[in-house]
Formats: C-alpha cells, structure tokens, sequence
C-alpha cells in the first residue's frame, strides 16, 4: 500500500504522532481469536525434557527387541532361483495385492500415482475446512452423488474381482449410509460416526483398506500368489 | 548448596564453559529462551509452547518417535557402513562377518533393521493421526506437503536398505518392486535403468542403491526434517484437538 491511500482514512502511518489504531471486525472474524493461545510452557525445560525421555524410552524398547529379535538373512542372491512367492518389503505387499487384480499399469502406476497425489492436494482443497459432517444439511443430492460413486467404485472393483477391497468397501459405504437413514440411533458411536465430515469417512475407508490388502499380502499369500491360510 | 551443585557452579565460571554457554544457568524466562533460540539446533524449536499442546494425547510423541528412529538409524548405520562392502558377493559376506566375526555386529544389524521397519510404522501413524486432528488445513498446508515428501522418503530409504544384504529375500523383493517402475508409460524403462544401471538387478544397482541410501537420501531427509520442525513452530504450534470444528467433549 503506497503512502497516499494510507493517509486516505484521515489518519497518519507514524505511531507516535498519530496513535491510533482502528480494527474493522467483519461478520465472521474475531480480533480477539487469534491472539488468544492460552497458558504457555517454556519449551527449555518443559518440553525438551519430555523429549529427552521419549528418546530414553524407545531407545531401551529398540534394544532390548534387537538382543532378542534376529533380522532375517536367506541365501546369497541368486537370480536363477526365484522364490515362490517373490515378495516386495511388506509396506509394498499392499501394492503387490493389487497388481494381482488390476493391469499393472493400472495397480502399478495410476492407484499409487493417484494416492500420492491425493495426500499432496489434500490442504489445497478448501473443501469443508470446518469438517460439517458428511450428512450436515441431510440433502439428498449428495446422498445420490455419494452413492453413484460408491456404485462406481464396486463395479470397478467386482469386475476385476477384487472381493478383499470390494467387501470392505461396501461395509464402509453401508455404515455411512446407514448414519443418514438412522438419525439419532446408535449411542454413543451412532453420535460420533454422524458427526464425521467427509474426508474422515475417505481417509478411513483408505487406512482399512491399505491394512487389509497388507495383511494378506503379508500372510495369506503362497505360491503363485495362491490364497493360503497363515495357520495351515 | 551441595558439593554437587558446587561443583557445577564453579565449572560454569570457567573461561571453556563460557565461551561454549553464551548465557547464564537457565533460571528465568529470558535466559531458557536463550537456551532454545540461541542454540543452532534448538531453535527449530519454539521457545514457549501451549500448555495443551504438551499432554501425552496431543501427539503421543508419534513425530519425536519417528525423528529419534531416524537418529537411531544414521548412528547403527554409520557403524554398519564401517563392516560393508557394496560388491558382489562381498555385500553378502559381510552379512555373514556381522553374524559371526564382528563383536555385536548381529545386535547392530538387527537394531538397524528394527528401527527402520518401526520408522515406516510410525511416519504413517504419525501422518494419519495428523490428519485426523486436521493438521493438514490452513495455516500448515505446506508442512503437510513436506511431511508427505518425508513419507516417501522414509519408504525409499526403507527400499534402499532392503538390497544392501545381497541374499535372496532382497535381491527378489526389489526385483518385484523395480518390475512396478517398468511398467510406467514411455519412461518406465528408462527410470528402471537409471535406477538400476543396467537391465537387470547386478553390482550396478547395488552400488546405486547404496550411494542413495547412505547419501542423497538421508541428506534429502534431513534437509525436509528441519524444514519440517521449523515449519510447526511457524505455523503456530502443533494442531490441537480444539482448534478445528467442533469442541468435543470426550
């Protein structure tokens, strides 16, 4: 702002001959929230104190695991020999799952792909940042959106028969559903699901099904990618 | 006063200590947040901090455990670089020299290996319970971007470190994992032979892995880190439960 539109409002831009200050408060701010933080701590030594135990504690925990625990080691590497199964580090078992149902550029490249660019998009979606739930206004436009994608999303996910994100799927999509049709059911989580807004519902519904398909990945899985059963 | 005390109050009036400690015994406001802001590494840090934001259930520490773990991981890395070769079928052999011939080296291992399967395990904890508490929206929508850029690293550090062994479980699992790049349109074959120097998984790509894995990407890590730290404190704090939409009353 130059010089001369300051001196517009009548009042000069030098504190000590002109202190004044003027706060225009707009229907939604408040000049007192931002500066209201309540009680503060001193970070030295309250919470570098608290780290320093946090540090103490893990580090006795990851020692105490390591003299007990031996980190696996097979053969020497040979490429003529494949073992059956080959598998990935099991944070990419997930992903190896759905190579398993999808064309690998579809599994291999566009979830992951999307996934990534999902999680970085995320803050720059000023979609509901006040976190109304997902059934605030109980319209049935999103009601009917909500379902065509879940629709969607099965089709896609039964013809490649990929029951093991299907099913958990539908269970996801039937719980939020069932939150519109049954208002005030429920206790005390009937409450807590309703009031969820609709990223926590997506989000979740990814963390169920990323644990899932690892966990099966990791343990139900034998030769030729056969379905095994851990106990067996 | 003890003896204990003494002892401690005379060494702080010794010319060393001085000239280490530019500030007095941190007894008031002013001199412990010169102790924060006046130290390279503690001033990531803010110097005071919401009293709610230091209760247990306000982060479980899910980010000071993943940032330690990685402390833990260059110290047990730095001493298991001391016993590796990345050469074929050396790299192997030195597996064999920690289980067998190095004094503790099976501990060293087995801590590095720990601590690197527990890292991937909390960044994710770390990353969802941040997203939960909403600390992702504004003013933190830039440190939720270099978190996701840490959370990919700590996954390819993870991947890195997986073929440095040279035995069968490693050599399989990134053979499965970089088969995932070639299957990118046009430069999937080109990233898979840049990443590996060659067609298939040989020394090349084991000497790759491991100037990725002991360098560029732990320097990449750290730089992000202390953006990372130093963005929480310039963007107000750790999110708390209250600071986004309702109050609950749990």
């Amino acid at each position: 702002m130059d010089e001369k539109k300051k001196t517009e409002t009548g009042f000069g831009s030098d504190a000590l001959k002109d202190p004044r200050r003027i706060v225009f408060i707009t229907k939604k701010t408040s000049a007192k929230v931002k500066g209201d933080v309540g009680r503060q701590a001193m970070s030295y030594p309250k919470l570098i104190l608290r780290e320093a135990i946090v540090l103490e504690i893990l580090t006795i925990l990851m020692v105490v695991v390591a003299l007990f625990w031996d980190a696996p080691l097979e053969q020497l590497a040979n490429p003529l020999l494949t073992p059956n199964p080959a598998k990935a580090p099991w944070y990419f078992l997930g992903l190896q799952e759905l190579l398993h149902y999808f064309p690998p550029i579809v599994a291999g490249v566009l979830i992951p792909g999307l996934v990534i660019v999902a999680l970085i998009v995320i803050p720059y979606f000023h979609v509901n940042v006040e976190g109304a739930p997902l059934w605030a206004n109980s319209s049935l436009r999103r009601l009917g959106m909500f379902s065509v994608v879940v629709v969607v999303l099965l089709i896609f996910f039964g013809i490649y028969q990929a029951w093991t994100i299907f099913i958990p799927t539908l269970v996801m999509a039937g719980v939020a559903g069932t939150t519109y049709f049954l208002p005030g059911q429920g206790g005390r989580f009937g409450t807590y699901l309703r009031a969820r807004p609709l990223s926590w519902w997506i989000m979740t519904w990814f963390i169920i099904v990323a644990i899932i398909l690892t966990e099966i990945g990791t343990h139900f899985r034998g030769p030729g990618w056969s379905w095994v059963w851990p106990w067996r | 006063m003890t003896s204990w005390e003494n002892t401690i109050e005379r060494l702080r009036r010794t010319p060393v200590w001085q000239s280490l400690f530019r500030r007095g015994p941190a007894r008031t406001n002013r001199t412990r947040s010169v102790a924060v802001f006046g130290n390279i590494f503690l001033h990531l840090l803010p110097v005071k901090v919401r009293d709610a934001s230091l209760r247990v259930r306000a982060t479980y520490y899910l980010g000071s455990i993943t940032f330690f773990l990685f402390v833990i991981l260059t110290v047990t890395g730095v001493l298991l670089m001391l016993y590796y070769h990345p050469a074929v079928p050396e790299a192997y052999q030195d597996m064999k020299d920690l289980r067998f011939v190095v004094s503790s080296g099976v501990f060293l291992r087995n801590l590095h290996r720990l601590a690197a399967q527990a890292m991937v395990v909390f960044v994710f904890w770390h990353m969802f319970h941040v997203f939960y508490r909403g600390g992702y929206k504004p003013p933190r929508q830039f440190n939720w971007v270099v978190g996701v850029g840490l959370l990919l690293l700590t996954l390819f550090l993870s991947y890195t470190g997986y073929l440095l062994p040279w035995d069968q479980l490693a050599f399989w699992a990134i053979t499965v994992g970089t088969n995932i790049i070639s299957y990118v349109p046009i430069l999937g074959q080109p990233m898979r032979f840049l990443l590996l120097g060659g067609h298939g998984i040989g020394e090349n790509a084991l000497l790759r892995f491991y100037v990725l894995h002991i360098v560029i990407l732990p320097l990449f890590a750290i730089i992000l880190i202390a953006v990372h730290f130093w963005r929480v404190q310039k963007d107000g704090g750790i999110t708390l439960r209250e600071e986004h939409g309702r109050k609950e009353k749990d």
